[in-house]
């Protein structure tokens, strides 16, 4: 498996897919049962030659998904400790990092008297403290009740445009993983199902049902307007625009939504009468059959924008679709993120 | 009339150093033994786990015959040790000093061994990821996590050393300022029938072992909160 050494990379995959066990044999915790191990021109791991560099000396980042705070130290104390080994690199900003996550007052707070957002903001920063040259993500919200999961996604968002280091996100979480990632590797039972850019791999036709629900469109584009008595604001992006429920976005802001498969009707003639908001003009791609034997997946372009919509075989032939067909698709997306 | 005659301090001097000394000692050794015991993936562990727990249930005079036989002048570490120019162990303070640290060894390693299994594997992964090697990692993260039980090791090595009787009696025999502790003295002062003597020297060990007890459940709780 080859990830891009930039951006965020999600593994994603059902529980007990193998993406933990990834995640270790890329920090070296788990010596046995892994051959080769590569970070850019740096061979961490060959098993065959005995070359096995020890995690210590790897400068990962390691984020797990229980915070993992050491319980005999400080916030202070366990921010420093990654940091004074990293020799205090003059390029980290630590008391502005402190500042960005929140942990000011928490400083001199024993770990046992945090709450467990706020452990997992001190993990972090502990993490990226300790200069690493990849960071290594292993669910770290999924343990997290939802405002401490919105806040810390926020952050993450935020270090992904700030931060050049590489990062490896696991999750299962769908709509985290649209929301933060660059790069998508699908595993399924201990193997690659497939891997590329998020907007593309999550659009293919081939993928393993187990997916099931995560299969739909990821659109990336610009908030343009916003409706106060509707509470909608509108985003534009390269298919068209999208009128989305409002939560805290602001007009000129980039946003994510994601459309999923099963949300998309599709009809041949833009609908009037109809409650649906969102209509996009498409092209129909392509189609493969769906899990179901009465389903099939459709792919739709829409001017440069992949869609993926789930619909019945009946359809497919009642209306007459085939590649090539005009079709407009009426969606409904959610937002991700504020 | 002094409620401590000069031979009752001599003894109980001689306790206190004897039990200080071996209670050091059991610390550095056990330490790394406990440790490996509790991370080692060997198909040792069991067997030797089994070897450190052996004076639990092993009477001490039994222990103690083995040491003296085997310490002996006959035996094979005495004639190792008389190739060597050195004098042999039995009936020393020396040769008290190696038979309590075996007597004792299992109440100093178990709650150590304890404790570092306790802290499971991962504040170790994460002070690995943070870059601590090895050692760092034990002093940094595995000690202080443990140190609840350090405390309890230290207690009870102390208080079982202290309290010994039937190795002494084997190995020390019962010579004044060399191996003659608090229990021989008391076992004396029965013998003689000079019960308050007796009292006195059983009073002190038993406010000792109580204090010893108390303190250990004091500790407790403290490792708890911290969980």
């Amino acid at each position: 498996m080859a990830l891009p050494a930039h951006g965020i990379t999600a593994l994603f995959g059902p529980s007990g897919a193998g993406k933990t066990s990834c995640l270790r044999a890329i920090a070296g915790l788990d010596r046995d049962g892994v051959g080769r191990v590569a970070f850019g021109d740096t061979v961490w791991q060959d098993t065959p030659r005995r070359v096995f560099v020890p995690p210590h000396r790897r400068r990962i980042g390691y984020v797990f998904q229980e915070p993992s705070l050491f319980a005999h130290l400080s916030v202070a104390g366990n921010l420093d400790y990654g940091f004074r080994r990293a020799g205090r690199p003059a390029q980290l900003d630590r008391d502005g990092l402190v500042e960005r996550f929140g942990l000011g007052a928490l400083l001199h707070r024993r770990a046992a008297t945090l709450s467990g957002g706020e452990r997992q903001r001190v993990a972090m920063a502990r993490a990226l403290l300790s200069d690493p040259v990849l960071l290594l993500f292993d669910e770290p919200l999924s343990a997290l009740d939802d405002a401490a999961r919105a806040g810390l996604l926020g952050q993450l968002e935020s270090l992904r445009a700030a931060l050049d280091v590489p990062m490896v996100y696991v999750s299962h979480n769908i709509d985290e993983v649209a929301r933060l990632a660059d790069h998508i590797v699908l595993i399924e039972g201990g193997r690659v199902a497939a891997q590329g850019s998020l907007q593309d791999t999550l659009t293919r036709l081939d993928l393993p049902p187990a997916l099931g629900e995560a299969v739909g469109a990821v659109i990336e584009g610009e908030v343009v307007g916003c409706d106060a008595r509707d509470q909608l604001i509108e985003l534009a992006f390269a298919g068209g625009r999208l009128w989305l429920p409002r939560r805290r976005e602001v007009v000129g802001q980039a946003l994510r939504c994601r459309i999923g498969a099963r949300d998309v009707v599709l009809a041949l003639a833009p609908q009037e009468g109809s409650s649906a908001l969102n209509q996009l003009r498409c092209r129909v791609v392509a189609m493969a059959g769906a899990d179901h034997p009465s389903q099939c997946l459709v792919q739709l372009d829409a001017g440069g924008s992949r869609l993926l919509a789930r619909i019945t075989r009946r359809s497919w032939h009642a209306l007459g679709l085939a590649p090539g067909v005009e079709v407009w698709a009426q969606v409904k997306a959610v937002a991700l993120g504020a | 009339m002094a409620l401590l005659s000069g031979q009752d301090l001599q003894a109980l001097w001689l306790t206190l150093r004897l039990a200080a000394t071996v209670t050091t000692l059991l610390l550095l050794l056990g330490m790394p033994l406990a440790w490996w015991l509790a991370h080692t993936p060997s198909r040792w562990r069991r067997v030797v786990a089994a070897v450190v727990a052996l004076p639990l249930v092993l009477p001490p005079t039994v222990l103690g015959f083995y040491l003296l036989l085997l310490l002996g002048p006959q035996g094979a570490v005495g004639q190792a040790m008389q190739a060597m120019g050195l004098a042999t162990l039995p009936f020393t303070f020396r040769g008290l000093v190696v038979a309590s640290m075996l007597y004792s060894l299992p109440f100093v390693v178990q709650p150590l061994h304890d404790a570092f299994e306790s802290i499971g594997p991962r504040p170790l992964e994460v002070a690995s990821c943070l870059g601590a090697g090895p050692f760092d990692r034990f002093c940094s993260v595995a000690l202080p996590l443990a140190l609840p039980g350090v405390a309890t090791a230290t207690v009870l090595g102390f208080a079982h050393t202290v309290g010994e009787f039937g190795v002494v009696l084997m190995i020390g025999g019962n010579i004044p300022g060399q191996t003659r502790v608090l229990s021989m003295r008391i076992y004396d002062h029965v013998q003689a029938g000079e019960y308050p003597q007796a009292q006195v020297l059983s009073l002190c060990l038993l406010v000792a072992s109580f204090a010893a007890l108390l303190a250990m459940s004091l500790l407790r709780p403290r490792r708890h909160a911290r969980g």
